[in-house]
Parts: C-alpha cells; sequence; structure tokens
C-alpha cells in the first residue's frame, strides 16, 4: 500500500534553482473528513515516515480497527488527546517535485473564527471540504465568508466522503452548482470543486477510476498547479523598513569575504518586500512623511539584484539622503497609500476579553506600532447566513471573542494604510494589549469584499454599510 | 547582477527571506536577544542567516551554547570555528558546573538533555535576555507542530500550548511583561530536507559527524549509541566498528547515529530523502521516554 519511493525533489544547487512554495489553509465543521484529508495528503507523499506510521498502527489496533486511521497521523498534544479536541492551528509540511507545501491546518469547530483567520491570513490557496452527503451548509458559508473577508487568492472546494453518495455525478453537480453561487455572492476570485474519498483515497493524489465523469486535477495535481506567479509580483511595491544599515564598522569575520565590499559611508534600509517589484532606478516615495528618492541600489549578502520581488529580504539604498528609520514604508510612487489618523476598519476579534468603544489598544502595522483609540463599533458581522443570501451588519456596542466587526479607529500618528482590498500585508494589522501584550485582534483596513447590505432599520448600519469606509 | 526574476521565489529563497526577516524584527525590537548555539546542523543555518540579515553590520547579538558535558568533541571545535567565521561572540552554560557544585545532579540513567534546562534558564535570566532564538523546526514533533514563531515564556521558561497569541500575516508581536521571554524559532517552516538543501546551496561547513565515518557503536534499544569514555557499552552489549553518520548532534548519552555511507551532502541530500525514520524518531532517545516526551520538556522551559 506504501509507494516504495518517496517523490524526490531534485537536489538544489542554489537558491535560485528548485521547487517554488505555496501556503495552504484547510476549513471544514466537525466529520467532514478533514484530518483524514490531511493524513492522507501526507501519507501519499510520503511526508509520513515509518515510526511516525508504526505508531498511528499501533494506536489504530488498539482503537480495534482494521487499518491505519490516517486521522491520526495529525494527532496533537496530549491535552488535545485526552479532551478529544484541537485546540490550535497546526503546521504540517509536504512537498512533491513541483512544490513544497506548508499547511496551517485549522480546527473546524473549536473557535473556528480565530483560527482560520490566523490560517487564512498568510494562506495562498483555502482548502475547504464538504461532506458530499450534506453538501454545502451553513459552516460552509461561515469558512467561505471568512476565505472571502481575508482575500485568499484561491478556495479548493473537497466534496469528501464520495464513496458515500455512490460516486454519483448528480450528487456533485449539485454541490458544486450550490458553492458557485455562492462563492460568486461573497465575491470569491477562484474556486474549483473535487470529488473526492479521503479514506479510500479517491481523487486525493491519484486519480479515481470511480469518478469516470470527472475529469479535472486531484486534489494533490490541483496544489500542484495553481498559478503563484500573481501573487508575487501582481501587486504595487511595498517595503517596510525594519532597521537603518548603517555600520559603525564593515562586518570583518571571514565569512565575510564572499560578500560585496561596501564603503565605509554606508547607509541603506532593511526589510522584506511585502508586495509588488522594485529594480535600481526607480523612483519610490518613503512614507510617511512621503519623501521621494530612487533606488540606487539592492543589496544582499550574495550580491546587488537588478530585480527583487515579494517575499524577499533585501537592503535598499536611496540616492539622496532622505530621512528614514524602522517602521517607514518604501512605497512604489504610483498610488501610494496616504498616512491616516482615522480609519474604518473589519476586525476580527480573538481575544477573550471584550472590545467597547473608547478602549485604548496599540496599533501594530508593518513594522511600526502606533497608540490608537477604537472610536465606535459600527457593528458585527452575522455569519448566520442563509443560502442565497449574503452576510450582513447586526448592530453591537461590543465585540467578543470570534466576532468580526466593523470598527473606527483613531491613530496617535499619521500611518499610510492600504486598503486590505488590495494589498494584502499592507492593509493588514493586529490589536495588542498595552498591558499584557495579547494579541486581541486582526484588522483588515477599507472596505470589505462582501456584498454584504445593512439590515433592516439600525442607523448605524446605514450609516457605514459593509462596502464603504476605505481609509482616506 | 543576478538574472532578473520574474517568477516566483523558490522554496529556499522563500523561507531564507522569511527567517531573516524574523531575525530582524527581534534584532530591531528586543532589549537583549541571545541565539542558542550548539554547533548542530540547525543552529549553524541559524547563525548563518543571521549574518546574511545583517550584512553589512556585524550580527549585534551574541550566542549561547548549553554545553552537556557530554558533547562530541569533535562538535565542541566546530563549534568555536563556526563563532569565530561568522563573527559572533559565545557564552558556554555547563551543565557539568552544576553537576560540580550540587546544583544540579547527574539522573540514573546518565541521560543529561533533561539536564539543560536549569542553566538555559539561568543563563537567560543571568543576561536579561527578553528573546532567545532557537533552531526548532514544526516537522521535527507534534508539540512543535503548533509552535508559534514568537513564544511566550513565563518566569519559570514554561510553555502553555493553550495560552498562545494568533500569530497573523508576517506581524510578529514580541510584547511582553517584566521576566518574561519570548523564544524565537527562524527555522520555523524548514523541514530537514530543506536544511540539507540549504547546506548544499549556500555552501555551509557543517560538523564533520554528519558525515560518514567509521566509530565504535552498539545496538541499543534498536539505535545505535557511540561507546565512549562517558557513555560505555552496557554489560552483554557487542561493541563493532561500523560506518555511521548522525542526523541529529546532541549529548552522547542520548544521541544516536544510523548507519550510513553518506559522505558528501549530497549523499546526505539523498540518503534523508529516501529515509524511511524521521529525524528524532531514528536517532533521539529522549523523545522515546514517553508518548508525550517533547510537550513536557517545552512545557519546563526546554528548547
Amino acid at each position: 500500500m506504501r509507494p516504495s519511493s518517496p517523490l524526490l525533489a531534485p537536489a538544489a544547487d542554489s537558491l535560485t534553482g528548485g521547487r517554488t512554495l505555496l501556503r495552504l489553509a484547510t476549513a471544514g465543521s466537525v466529520d467532514d473528513g478533514k484530518s483524514t484529508l490531511v493524513g492522507r495528503l501526507l501519507f501519499d507523499t510520503n511526508s509520513v515516515l515509518t515510526d511516525t506510521l508504526d505508531h498511528v498502527e499501533l494506536v489504530s489496533r488498539r482503537k480495534g480497527l482494521d487499518r491505519a486511521d490516517l486521522a491520526l497521523l495529525t494527532d496533537g498534544l496530549r491535552a488535545e488527546r485526552e479532551q478529544g479536541i484541537t485546540i490550535d492551528v497546526a503546521y504540517r509540511y509536504f512537498a512533491t517535485p513541483a512544490r513544497k507545501f506548508i499547511l496551517a491546518d485549522c480546527p473546524g469547530h473549536v473557535q473556528y473564527t480565530r483560527n482560520t483567520v490566523t490560517g487564512s491570513s498568510t494562506a495562498d490557496v483555502i482548502v475547504l471540504l464538504v461532506d458530499a452527503r450534506k453538501g454545502v451548509v451553513e459552516q460552509t458559508r461561515r469558512h467561505l465568508a471568512v476565505a472571502s473577508l481575508l482575500r485568499v487568492p484561491h478556495v479548493v472546494l473537497v466534496v469528501n466522503k464520495f464513496d458515500l453518495v455512490g460516486y454519483s455525478e448528480d450528487a456533485f453537480t449539485a454541490v458544486a452548482t450550490d458553492f458557485a453561487l455562492l462563492a460568486r455572492s461573497l465575491g470569491v476570485l477562484e474556486t474549483h470543486c473535487i470529488p473526492v474519498s479521503a479514506t479510500e483515497g479517491d481523487n486525493v493524489v491519484t486519480r479515481s477510476h470511480r469518478t469516470p465523469w470527472y475529469d479535472g486535477p486531484t486534489v494533490l495535481g490541483y496544489l500542484e498547479n495553481v498559478d503563484d506567479t500573481r501573487l508575487a509580483v501582481g501587486s504595487d511595491f511595498r517595503l517596510p523598513v525594519q532597521h537603518v544599515v548603517r555600520p559603525q564598522s564593515a562586518v570583518t569575520a571571514p565569512w565575510a569575504a564572499r560578500a560585496p565590499q561596501v564603503n565605509g559611508d554606508y547607509r541603506g534600509y532593511a526589510g522584506k518586500i511585502e508586495s509588488g517589484r522594485v529594480r535600481p532606478g526607480e523612483e519610490v516615495v518613503v512614507l510617511p512623511r512621503s519623501s521621494h528618492a530612487i533606488v540606487e541600489a539592492i543589496d544582499t549578502p550574495d550580491g546587488p539584484l537588478d530585480l527583487a520581488v515579494a517575499g524577499q529580504s533585501v537592503v535598499i539604498r536611496l540616492n539622496s539622503d532622505v530621512d528614514v528609520s524602522r517602521g517607514d514604508i518604501i512605497a512604489a510612487t504610483d498610488a501610494p497609500p496616504a498616512p491616516i489618523r482615522d480609519l474604518t476598519a473589519t476586525v476580527c476579534w480573538l481575544a477573550e476579553r471584550e472590545l467597547w468603544a473608547g478602549a485604548r489598544v496599540l496599533f501594530q502595522h508593518g513594522t511600526s506600532i502606533t497608540k490608537a483609540i477604537v472610536r465606535s463599533i459600527e457593528g458585527t458581522l452575522d455569519l448566520d447566513f442563509e443560502a442565497g443570501t449574503v452576510p450582513c451588519w447586526r448592530p453591537t456596542s461590543s465585540l467578543t471573542l470570534n466576532d468580526i466587526g466593523r470598527v473606527r479607529l483613531s491613530l496617535a500618528s499619521p500611518v499610510p494604510i492600504d486598503s486590505y482590498r488590495e494589498h494584502r500585508a499592507t492593509g493588514a494589522f493586529i490589536l495588542v494589549d498595552n498591558a499584557d501584550g495579547w494579541t486581541l485582534g486582526a484588522g483588515l483596513a477599507g472596505s470589505t469584499p462582501l456584498a454584504a447590505m445593512p439590515a433592516a432599520a439600525p442607523q448605524s448600519e446605514s450609516q457605514y454599510p459593509a462596502q464603504q469606509g476605505k481609509p482616506s | 547582477m543576478t538574472t532578473a526574476q520574474l517568477r516566483p521565489l523558490t522554496e529556499l529563497q522563500a523561507l531564507e527571506s522569511e527567517s531573516i526577516h524574523i531575525i530582524r524584527e527581534v534584532a530591531a525590537t528586543f532589549a537583549s536577544p541571545i541565539m542558542l548555539f550548539s554547533g548542530g546542523k540547525d543552529s549553524v543555518v541559524m547563525l548563518h542567516l543571521a549574518a546574511k540579515a545583517f550584512w553589512p553590520a556585524p550580527i549585534p547579538f551574541g550566542v549561547l551554547h548549553v554545553d552537556t558535558g557530554h558533547n562530541f568533541e569533535e562538535v565542541l571545535q566546530f563549534r568555536d570555528e563556526a563563532v569565530d567565521f561568522y563573527g559572533a561572540s559565545l557564552k558556554i552554560a555547563s551543565v557539568q558546573d552544576y553537576i560540580d557544585d550540587g546544583r544540579l545532579r547527574e539522573r540514573p540513567d546518565g541521560t543529561r538533555n533533561p539536564l539543560q534546562t536549569v542553566p538555559l534558564l539561568d543563563a537567560i535570566t543571568e543576561g536579561r535576555h527578553d528573546a532567545v532564538f532557537g533552531g526548532g523546526r514544526r516537522d521535527e514533533e507534534r508539540a512543535r507542530a503548533k509552535e508559534r514563531v514568537f513564544s511566550m515564556r513565563d518566569e519559570f521558561g514554561q510553555w502553555e500550548p493553550r495560552n498562545q497569541r494568533p500569530e497573523l500575516w508576517s506581524l510578529y508581536n514580541g510584547r511582553h511583561l517584566p521576566g518574561e521571554h519570548v523564544r524565537v524559532f527562524p527555522l520555523s517552516n524548514w523541514t530537514e530536507l530543506d536544511v540539507w538543501d540549504y547546506i548544499a546551496a549556500e555552501k555551509i561547513t557543517v560538523p564533520t559527524i554528519y558525515y560518514a565515518h567509521e566509530r565504535q557503536v552498539a545496538l541499543r534499544d534498536g539505535m545505535w549509541i557511540a561507546i565512549t569514555d562517558v557513555t560505555p557499552a552496557r554489560p552483554g552489549e557487542v561493541i563493532e566498528m561500523r560506518s555511521v553518520r548522525y542526523r541529529t548532534v546532541g549529548d552522547m548519552s542520548c544521541t544516536a547515529a544510523v548507519l550510513s555511507n553518506a559522505n558528501t551532502v549530497q549523499d546526505v541530500i539523498s540518503e534523508v530523502g529516501l529515509s524511511q525514520l524521521t529525524e528524532r524518531g531514528a536517532t533521539r532517545a529522549d523523545d522515546r521516554l514517553s508518548e508525550a516526551a517533547m510537550e513536557d520538556r517545552k512545557r519546563e522551559g526546554y528548547f
């Protein structure tokens, strides 16, 4: 049953050769078979090794099962096993010769919003599960709404347990049609549906001959071929400055002999490019002061670059002595984010304590931290929406754990914030408790992509429908 | 100039940049970070990343080795060479000192790994270190799969899995109360194979015991244990000369070798890719103590 040799990637002989990286997050309700699907992906890509499998087989036998329960591969902490629950997002790794995958395995039942928001924040693809017998259910709508809010570029719907509906094409068509309607109403861009039986292995890694009417890819085939070029270079250039590199003396350690030599008056700005790309000679703007400069060079210890793209950690040198410090953002001159002190945002509340208007919190964005006051809480997103409708804002005076709220904030100093819809990295922020440092909320600046209409009557909703409230 | 790249980053580029971003965030936001350094492959990769993160300036923090007194001589020698090569300053917390003056007592089973926790926490307290880099990876063990990149520890160095902060986008929150510190794991998203691929791509030197060599070993509980002065053979064990290498480097009393003829990085990469045993399962006796061994040690403030 086990493939005899693993799917080996060609050994990398340089940083620029080799496979790419894709980040996934799972979502699904209890009993949709998510653990089994993840276990199957790990098992069929040979990412599970003998001693782990021995353990799973031992436990399966102890439970009286006649074959290994692949769901046990994702078995977590002892506290969870004892209580039969999953506490938290777990990260799994598997790879094929084409790609490496980082999978944020998000538990479906406990604190689903907090976990799904966390997993989705970095995801390129959401792997959303439904039970073929049940189709699109309330939990599917919630998860897809969260994926839409978080602007995850791709969603793949895994219609699982197909063995239990006799591999029926009609059952698949019905679910796929429902899902396409839902995705369109929630503004989700790219979706795909796959009929799967995770326990039997149909269409997870190997194509099933029991679904001859399905001619699309398997789950793994889909993940290997999702277009990720747009993810890397599709947006405007943004680089939050982590620190100013101004060495008192250049590094003299022996390793540096392999790096370029620098002048004594070196001055550069270190950071990771969060979106877009940049070339030497291009004009950029340093925010929030809005000073303009030309990129003189993009430095790395491996040598200068003539092009750097999203995801790369670099040091940027500018041609003029503009004032740049940690917390600033170097941005493309075309439509840079305006530094603002007042904004409306969607906030996913992640803490047990409640949020009330008037609260004083810390606002962490890019590489900057600013004091903030919550001016008002406009509403909370009602995710218990019916099929054929979209979520709407309900009036509220406070946010509690797992609420998604519409919040107006004032900042102590101007921050160059993008709209999250266009810039996931520089439109995102977290709210932090000033006293104990706890991460309270995840914020998405500007309007939400959900086509939520205000519910009847309450004035707070008519004032702040979901489509409005862009920063600036 | 390198060639233009209008395609997504490769896996190794993405992992390197993510780790460098994490290391830079820590240096910029904490008062007194320190990096754990054992001379093992993960810690060398982490130190290499730190050197690249701050170039053309030197690494702005020191490194700390918790020496159990049972380390491989080759590894200790390598440790000192690597620290010089990357221009870091080394501080050593010695388990042997603690045993010699009675603050710690040798365990009946002779394993010293669990004894590292106290000298580690003392060194963190004495150095007033508010951030401690560790080379832990999430693929190593299931308790690690849920660890954050920024992992909060209380005054007792304890990890509370139910009390972790959500970690979103690349916004790392290192705020903490006085007395608490943050463990930071820049290699969280790397796998064993990634580490070796990176060692190959970057031509990083690792201790010789990671490559095949002849050594006196005995088979104990299905694992090949080196027979040395501090780890003698037990009654009934047959001492053999075998070609072995180590997949992890730790205390001699609980780190086992694997039979191997892998002499080069490429050989090791092929072997790791083909291996049917997880790194820890193959070579770490301490993780076999109980089903939840790592979880227990993490809670107590272990790496």
